[in-house]
């Protein structure tokens, strides 16, 4: 009976830790912003800056997302090495973009950009599923079956081998992506600073969503892969070849995120062999935060990630003193992972998928 | 109806493979399929570089170097594996090894041509005329014709030795790999041997700068299969097992004296640099046995190991630096045990609210924590009391002694991670065997049976994630002193990585796995070059190939081998195996 009481006693303790963290993080978003509000050191145009960053950083984010969240949907499992596809698809653009380069067209007017920019996505895109093709036949195919931890650990090993492949391959520096000179150049309206950029991924970014919804819930492979989704057995039974369609799903993820690894580095300029890692395990932060499984969830939830990332450091931090607070952006991407995990793992939206959760 | 659907059990296996065809039919399909792949790979390894990085090493010197051996082993494997799938017979089994070995090659005579033809630097760094010249055997574009024989050659030869009967198998490939070892530590191995007189000349004949010399090859094989033979005849292992109770109690104490006796000559006898990495590797030992108790006990994989690591190195630096961010001075033995009481404190602090979440979250979450730590330690938020990114330093070695002491530089700090080592695994062990051990055990296998079992969750797994914390920080404290300076960049994702790889690919839950993997992991990339540009490429392989292959790990403990393989695990002649049955009343 004893031995009863002080389990209930630490699982009071424990209970009451949790939530003096859920004040304590409360209190800092909201004690930091009123500060930062109230400061008055930026302005409105400021904001609206780090909303329209956040916004093109964020529809990238949940274009990866989405990778994420089908192939969870439909195997449970987290694809660790997603994020290198992301990479691997940035690489395939950068090389594809130097070729165009090479030929001229790259800066050749504002329609032959924009179609060198379209020719880069594809070359990333179809060089990102043959990859992940790769990846899913050598190291998920044979665990499918496998208790969960196997799985990943197998996904953490396939993230290293293709970060240090592509190290070996392109060697360890950081490449400068080439420049689309109209792209920098600003969008003429008045009232807000944006530029052609980060319009084209927005849109870029909007349209291919668009496109995995209507694949998804119309074509007949969509539907056989939402049937998976919901029980792999009983698919089966009703004659839909399962292997195809985690095989599909893995193609369509992969090939959103080598576009998306072509549009990122538009915005930054660079890529490295590392340079996947981070992206990877935001968008990831986003498939959850939106509900692991869920499609719509996955765009949310990286559309939101963006904000928070571009808005927060400057809105929560600034206000409380905290010096270099854009230093600590990265720092809040990974607490909201966290916090997200802790107290909500089921995400803003839920999962749609219920009952299967361990 | 959906309702009894979703309740089947997601173990079995939906889509049916079809069965393999029997080797007759597929005829010589699977041996072009095989050369096709051995052809792939050998591309991969010179287009990564690991043919042109690994070339400067000489296996045999003036021979063989590292990176041709890449290549051969490539058509060695591709040649053996050739040979099984063949058409039967031994002459068309070789021939198939053959022709899979020069598909192969020609893959690399294509690069060759395709090189000499168009500059393929701009998409590929190692494309280079420095790798045609290794691929070549030195001969240039009219040697392209070099890697189809050199290729098949070798294939013949992995061929031949699927083919041998297996009474000669054995021994041909206990050579092969002897001289891969030798020849890769004969640098090591020879410099204690130059410094004594006595061994000197017999250095000099068996090994050169770096390798071994034709005469040392030679002697390494007839050495390796006499006592592989002296072995069967007298067997050894055999006789050991027979051996009265007693007598084998007996024999264990010399055995484990002379290990012992090792294991402190160890770092004395082979120079500085080599004991530098001896410490590296025993520290490494230390943490992995703390991580053993999260992961390979409770079966939490937890991938921000580095931020207790980060506590324990920061807290020992903080106390006893004599620099700028030093504050108060104290001796390192004052200092270790606050670090471990901090580190293990931090983990309650972390561990309380994750621990409620399921497996493969938590190992996201963790991995997030140890980012999170890393950004936090080279902010400029912390950077008055850490440093930023230029750290703590200044911080003393735990025995003051002169520079010409047997205990200077890395000496003492071996000694200190060895004894601390010992310890962990002792506390490891006992806890194993305890009430407590087998409830981390219980959770590890079905977290809702343990449960059940009246298990608590929570309290357990927090205990287990504690006590990982605390060698985890042991583990930073004792490097901060070894490397006199604690910054920001050495506290990173790759120490998690690091330390849970020593587990995984060791094996969960075992000490000599422990040992092992890190001997292997992260003792010969320290040691050569080479291998650390790769290491991780090579932890990639190895994390996938143990998943699928081996999941228990290369020395797997009893529980876990005789888990994942019930027919085998029961060896009549173990009698330390314990049946199945009895397991439970104990």
């Amino acid at each position: 009976m004893q031995v009863r009481l002080a389990d209930r006693l630490t699982d009071l303790a424990i209970a009451a830790f949790l939530w003096a963290f859920r004040l304590s993080v409360v209190a800092i978003v909201v004690v930091g912003s009123f500060l930062t509000l109230t400061s008055g050191k930026y302005n409105v145009d400021t904001w609206t800056g780090l909303v329209i960053t956040g916004l093109a950083t964020g529809s990238v984010y949940a274009l990866v997302a989405l990778g994420y969240t089908m192939v969870y949907g439909i195997l449970r499992m987290i694809n660790f090495a997603h994020g290198e596809v992301f990479m691997v698809g940035g690489f395939a653009g950068y090389f594809a973009a130097v070729g165009l380069s090479s030929l001229g067209v790259l800066n050749a007017g504002p329609l032959a950009s924009l179609l060198s920019i379209l020719v880069m996505m594809v070359v990333a895109g179809a060089f990102s599923t043959l990859i992940a093709l790769l990846v899913e036949r050598v190291a998920y195919r044979p665990l499918r079956n496998a208790p969960r931890l196997i799985p990943l650990i197998s996904a953490i090993g396939a993230s290293f081998f293709l970060q240090y492949s592509v190290k070996g391959w392109a060697g360890p520096g950081v490449y400068a992506y080439p420049d689309v000179g109209v792209l920098n150049e600003l969008v003429p309206i008045d009232f807000v600073r944006i530029q052609w950029k980060q319009v084209l991924v927005v849109t870029a970014a909007l349209v291919m969503m668009a496109g995995l919804y209507v694949f998804v819930m119309r074509t007949k492979i969509g539907t056989a892969i939402r049937a998976v989704s919901e029980d792999k057995a009983t698919a089966a039974l009703m004659g839909i070849d399962v292997n195809r369609a985690i095989v599909t799903t893995f193609a369509v993820g992969a090939a959103m995120a080598g576009a998306a690894g072509v549009l990122f580095a538009l915005m930054f300029r660079q890529i490295n062999f590392f340079s996947g890692f981070e992206p990877g395990l935001k968008a990831f932060t986003a498939a959850v935060l939106g509900g692991i499984g869920n499609v719509p969830g996955a765009m949310l939830g990286g559309l939101f990630l963006g904000q928070v990332e571009a808005v927060g450091p400057t809105l929560f931090l600034d206000g409380l003193g905290v010096p270099g607070a854009s230093g600590l952006a990265k720092a809040i991407a990974f607490t909201m992972l966290v916090l997200i995990l802790v107290f909500r793992p089921s995400g803003l939206l839920g999962e749609r998928i219920s009952g299967q959760r361990a | 109806m959906s309702q009894l659907q979703a309740e089947t059990p997601s173990g079995h296996r939906v889509a049916p493979e079809t069965a393999r065809p029997s080797v007759g039919d597929a005829g010589w399909r699977p041996v072009l399929k095989l050369g096709l792949l051995g052809g792939a790979i050998a591309l991969y390894l010179c287009l990564t570089g690991i043919v042109p990085i690994f070339n400067p090493r000489a296996l045999i010197a003036g021979l063989i170097s590292l990176g041709e051996v890449a290549l051969l082993t490539t058509g060695l494997g591709v040649g053996y594996l050739a040979a099984r799938r063949a058409p039967d017979g031994p002459r068309r089994a070789l021939l198939g090894a053959t022709i899979a070995g020069a598909v192969a090659g020609a893959f690399l005579t294509a690069l060759v041509l395709l090189g000499a033809a168009v500059d393929l630097r701009g998409i590929a760094l190692h494309a280079s005329p420095a790798t045609y010249e290794i691929l070549t055997f030195g001969f240039g574009i009219p040697g392209s014709w070099i890697p189809i024989v050199a290729l098949g050659l070798a294939a013949a030869l992995g061929g031949a030795i699927q083919v041998l009967p297996p009474r000669l198998q054995r021994p041909v490939t206990t050579g092969l790999m002897a001289l891969l070892v030798v020849g890769l530590f004969a640098g090591i191995i020879r410099t204690p041997m130059l410094a004594s007189p006595l061994t000197d000349q017999l250095g000099r004949l068996l090994f050169a700068s770096e390798g071994l010399t034709l005469v040392g090859a030679i002697v390494t094989v007839v050495v390796v299969l006499g006592g592989q033979w002296l072995n069967r005849r007298l067997a050894v292992r055999r006789r050991g097992r027979e051996l009265p109770q007693a007598q084998r109690r007996r024999l264990t104490l010399p055995v484990a004296l002379i290990g012992l006796l090792f294991v402190l000559w160890l770092p004395q006898g082979v120079g500085s640099f080599f004991a530098q990495v001896v410490a590296v590797v025993t520290l490494y030992v230390l943490m992995a046995f703390g991580l053993n108790i999260t992961l390979g006990l409770a079966g939490l994989l937890d991938l921000g190991f580095v931020a207790f690591f980060a506590v324990g190195a920061y807290t020992v630096g903080l106390l006893t630096s004599t620099g700028e961010y030093g504050i108060a001075q104290w001796p390192f033995w004052a200092a270790v045990p606050v670090a471990v009481v901090l580190a293990m404190l931090f983990g309650a602090f972390l561990g309380l609210p994750i621990l409620g979440i399921r497996g493969d979250y938590l190992a996201i979450a963790t991995l997030g924590f140890g980012e999170i730590i890393r950004i936090l330690a080279g902010s400029d938020l912390l950077k008055p009391w850490l440093g930023g990114p230029r750290g703590v330093t200044s911080i003393p070695k735990p025995i003051e002694v002169t520079p010409d002491s047997f205990l200077a530089g890395p000496l003492q700090i071996y000694y200190i991670a060895l004894a601390a080592a010992v310890v962990v695994a002792f506390v490891a062990i006992r806890l194993r065997d305890s009430r407590l051990g087998r409830a981390w055990i219980a959770i590890r296998e079905d977290e809702d049976v343990a449960e059940a079992m009246g298990v608590n969750l929570v309290q357990t797994k927090l205990l287990a994630y504690m006590l990982g914390a605390a060698f985890a920080g042991l583990g930073g404290a004792i490097f901060s002193t070894l490397l006199g300076a604690i910054i920001s960049s050495s506290v990173n994702l790759f120490v998690s990585i690091n330390v849970a790889a020593i587990i995984i690919v060791g094996g969960m839950g075992s000490i000599p796995g422990v040992v092992g993997g890190s001997i292997f992991l992260i003792g010969i990339p320290e040691l050569f070059r080479e291998f650390s540009e790769y290491r991780f490429l090579f932890y990639g392989v190895a994390l996938i190939a143990m998943m699928i292959y081996r999941p228990e790990g290369i020395w797997p403990s009893r529980i876990a081998r005789r888990e994942l393989h019930t027919t085998d695990a029961l060896e009549p002649g173990d009698p330390t195996a314990v049946p199945a049955t009895e397991m439970g009343k104990a």
